[in-house]
């Protein structure tokens, strides 16, 4: 290789020529600087995203697996439906506490959550917001991450005398009680009243993963004892629509079960699986969601976001790439005058090819440079095409709906490992895309370059 | 008296699709050490073809040119590049500076091309400002071609000629683009340096120039048609 002294000069010498063109070597390097720019850019989007993906998924916990109430279609519900419970009222489906009993005694299970839930009108004053109605048990705070705020959550005690109590999500107690301390009040759900005793902190909400399970918004939720759930509202809730009747029948909605660890996960879902399938029969009314697959899912589907992101952006370095070269062939012929003075004075093709290398290489790794930078202001130009959306794009409406929400609490994350790739990969197309117009400088005959006008 | 350059039946062909150009068809001249000679001759004479293999830019395509002792004929582009780098000192007729450099950076230019020592060391700096001097642009080292007039640019010219000491020095038309009094300063340097013993060989279609040579070879259809002091300084 070169000495180190020489290099140097090599590359000063390539500055003193980029600089006597100021304007066209800035235009040609602007190429390299959006591409390394949006490479950087697209895997910081990417990976917030996936991030911010994760958290979601973690939320509901790694070492969950949730098993759900469905509703079964029309037809296969009449088929395998009610007949055999005996007294049948309406459409009657889903798991039942049986079931939780039965699941509560698997191996490797360290807890389970049986829960019943409704969506009713809520009272307090003149108040009347709608809320989804928890039933639940003293576990739940700790399967789904919740933390309590204010006051306490349901004890099992509480469940045991059949209290009327009751803890809010954050939003709906905002809603229910917009100057009031809501604890200690009372709050109206269908016919009973029941006394706040906590308020849970807010929580972002959960959105819709793979489809296999919709958006949850915990903050309007409200929880009260499971067997109180049973007892004051039962397992029957009819709907009077306009001009139609429905009724259905669900013991409860969710069992939400927790393994010890992480590799326990699969097995267990399987035996759980199994168990429904020769409990429930060809009745498919239930489902099982293991976060940790959709957790191994939105990993696959961040790799293939980055792969064709980091594509797109990939095809802008190509991109400009081509500008530098196509700058510097012309660099080249403007330039054969000089070539030809340097190969008279001794320059030999390496020397030639060397000295344009060394420019081409200069342009596009400052072009790097700059493209890395800017790069690094990436969080801040999405904070900007942010704020753009929230006021300019959504309008009230849709400024809560999860799509957006996604969108708005998005943060990139820069991946350290994208600034030096990305930075590298501009010099080598700088190598690349030098090379055919410094062998072309280089393999001109030395006597037609000096007579060269 | 030892011989700086020897050129010995040398032929150079072209070939233009199925002609073949016969640019020098046999020359024979021998250039000894401390000798000033000019090539003159019209155009197509084949004077240009006999200077381009002179300073290494082509090899001949029969015969021998041996410079310093080499058979510049046989060498690789490389060698090539060394022997005009070490033993040739080129003057031409435009100058050809390189414009974004200083008149030093130009004169410095050949060093950058050594073989042995690309770095450009103390005493190089030293060798380049007394060239400098030499020449009459001690306090101009800073300007670059364009703040320069044709003579000072033909001077810088020279001194970079200079640099590495060549065996000989080559000057293409030198006074072309001069007017008649800075002619004389250019050619009155020339003449200083051959009076300290530099070989130099000079190519010119005006006998202004060519009276100040010790010798003039005149060339006709690629052959020498006459050799010898054909000219002197005080008018034939």
């Amino acid at each position: 290789m070169l000495p180190f002294g020489n290099t140097f000069r090599a590359i000063n010498l390539a500055f003193k020529s980029l600089l006597l063109h100021k304007l066209r070597s800035g235009l040609t390097m602007l190429g390299i600087v959006f591409g390394v720019f949006s490479v950087i850019a697209m895997l910081a989007i990417g990976e917030g995203a996936s991030a911010q993906a994760q958290q979601q998924v973690l939320a509901l916990g790694a070492t969950n697996i949730i098993v759900l109430s469905v509703k079964p279609p029309a037809d296969s519900a009449q088929a395998g439906g009610g007949g055999s419970r005996g007294r049948s009222f309406g459409l009657q489906y889903g798991l039942l506490r049986s079931d939780y009993r039965l699941l509560r005694g698997l191996p490797s299970i360290v807890g389970a959550v049986p829960i019943r839930e409704i969506f009713s009108e809520t009272r307090y004053l003149q108040k009347t917001p709608n809320a989804r109605v928890v039933g639940c048990t003293s576990q739940y705070p700790d399967m789904n991450h919740l933390t309590i705020q204010q006051g306490r959550f349901i004890a099992d005690a509480d469940e045991d005398k059949l209290l009327n109590v009751c803890v809010l999500g954050a939003g709906i107690a905002a809603e229910l009680f917009p100057f009031d301390d809501p604890l200690g009040k009372a709050v109206q759900i269908k016919s009973y009243r029941y006394e706040v005793i906590g308020i849970t902190q807010e929580r972002t909400a959960s959105a819709a993963i793979g489809g296999s399970m919709s958006g949850q918004d915990y903050n309007k939720d409200i929880y009260i004892p499971l067997k109180t759930f049973q007892v004051r509202i039962g397992d029957r809730v009819a709907t009077a629509q306009a001009g139609s009747f429905s009724a259905e029948q669900v013991e409860l909605n969710q069992i939400t079960i927790q393994v010890r660890e992480q590799k326990d996960v699969l097995p267990t879902a399987e035996v759980i699986k199994e168990s429904l399938t020769r409990t429930h029969g060809t009745k498919k009314d239930w489902d099982v969601i293991v976060p940790l697959e959709l957790l191994r899912q939105a990993d696959q589907i961040r790799q293939i976001f980055n792969i064709v992101l980091g594509s797109i952006a990939a095809i802008s370095l190509v991109v400009g790439g081509i500008g530098i070269m196509n700058i510097m062939l012309a660099t080249v012929t403007e330039r054969t005058r000089e070539i030809g003075i340097r190969r008279a004075l001794g320059a030999r093709r390496s020397d030639i090819v060397q000295q344009f290398l060394t420019e081409t290489i200069v342009l596009a790794g400052a072009g790097g440079l700059i493209g890395v930078l800017m790069g690094l202001a990436t969080p801040l130009a999405f904070e900007g095409i942010q704020w753009i959306v929230e006021h300019f794009v959504l309008d009230a409406a849709t400024q809560n709906s999860p799509l957006s929400k996604m969108f708005t609490d998005m943060h990139p994350k820069i991946n350290w490992f994208s600034l030096p790739v990305a930075f590298g990969i501009s010099v080598g197309i700088g190598i690349i895309f030098g090379i055919y117009p410094a062998r072309a400088a280089a393999y001109m005959d030395p006597i037609e370059a000096l007579r060269h006008e | 008296m030892r011989l700086a350059a020897q050129l010995v039946d040398l032929e150079k062909h072209y070939h233009l699709g199925e002609h073949t150009v016969k640019a020098l068809r046999g020359v024979s001249a021998d250039f000894p050490e401390g000798d000033y000679v000019a090539i003159m001759g019209s155009s197509g004479s084949g004077k240009s073809t006999l200077l381009n293999i002179l300073g290494a830019l082509d090899r001949p395509t029969m015969g021998n040119y041996i410079l310093a002792g080499y058979d510049v004929g046989t060498m690789s582009d490389d060698e090539l590049s060394e022997i005009r780098n070490r033993r040739i000192g080129f003057i031409f007729q435009s100058y050809n500076l390189i414009a974004q450099n200083t008149v030093l950076e130009n004169i410095q230019v050949p060093m950058l091309y050594r073989r042995d020592a690309r770095r450009i060391s103390a005493a190089d700096e030293h060798r380049c400002l007394d060239l400098a001097a030499k020449v009459g642009l001690g306090d101009r080292l800073d300007h670059r071609p364009f703040q320069l007039s044709g003579g000072q640019q033909q001077r810088v010219a020279i001194a970079r000629a200079l640099v590495n000491d060549p065996e000989i020095i080559l000057a293409d038309e030198p006074t072309g683009n001069l007017d008649s009094a800075t002619e004389k300063d250019i050619m009155n340097l020339l003449s200083a340096l051959n009076d300290e013993g530099r070989t130099i060989i000079i190519v010119t279609h005006e006998t202004s120039v060519a009276r100040r040579a010790k010798r003039q070879i005149v060339m006709k259809d690629g052959l020498i048609e006459r050799d010898g002091m054909l000219l002197t300084e005080d008018g034939k």
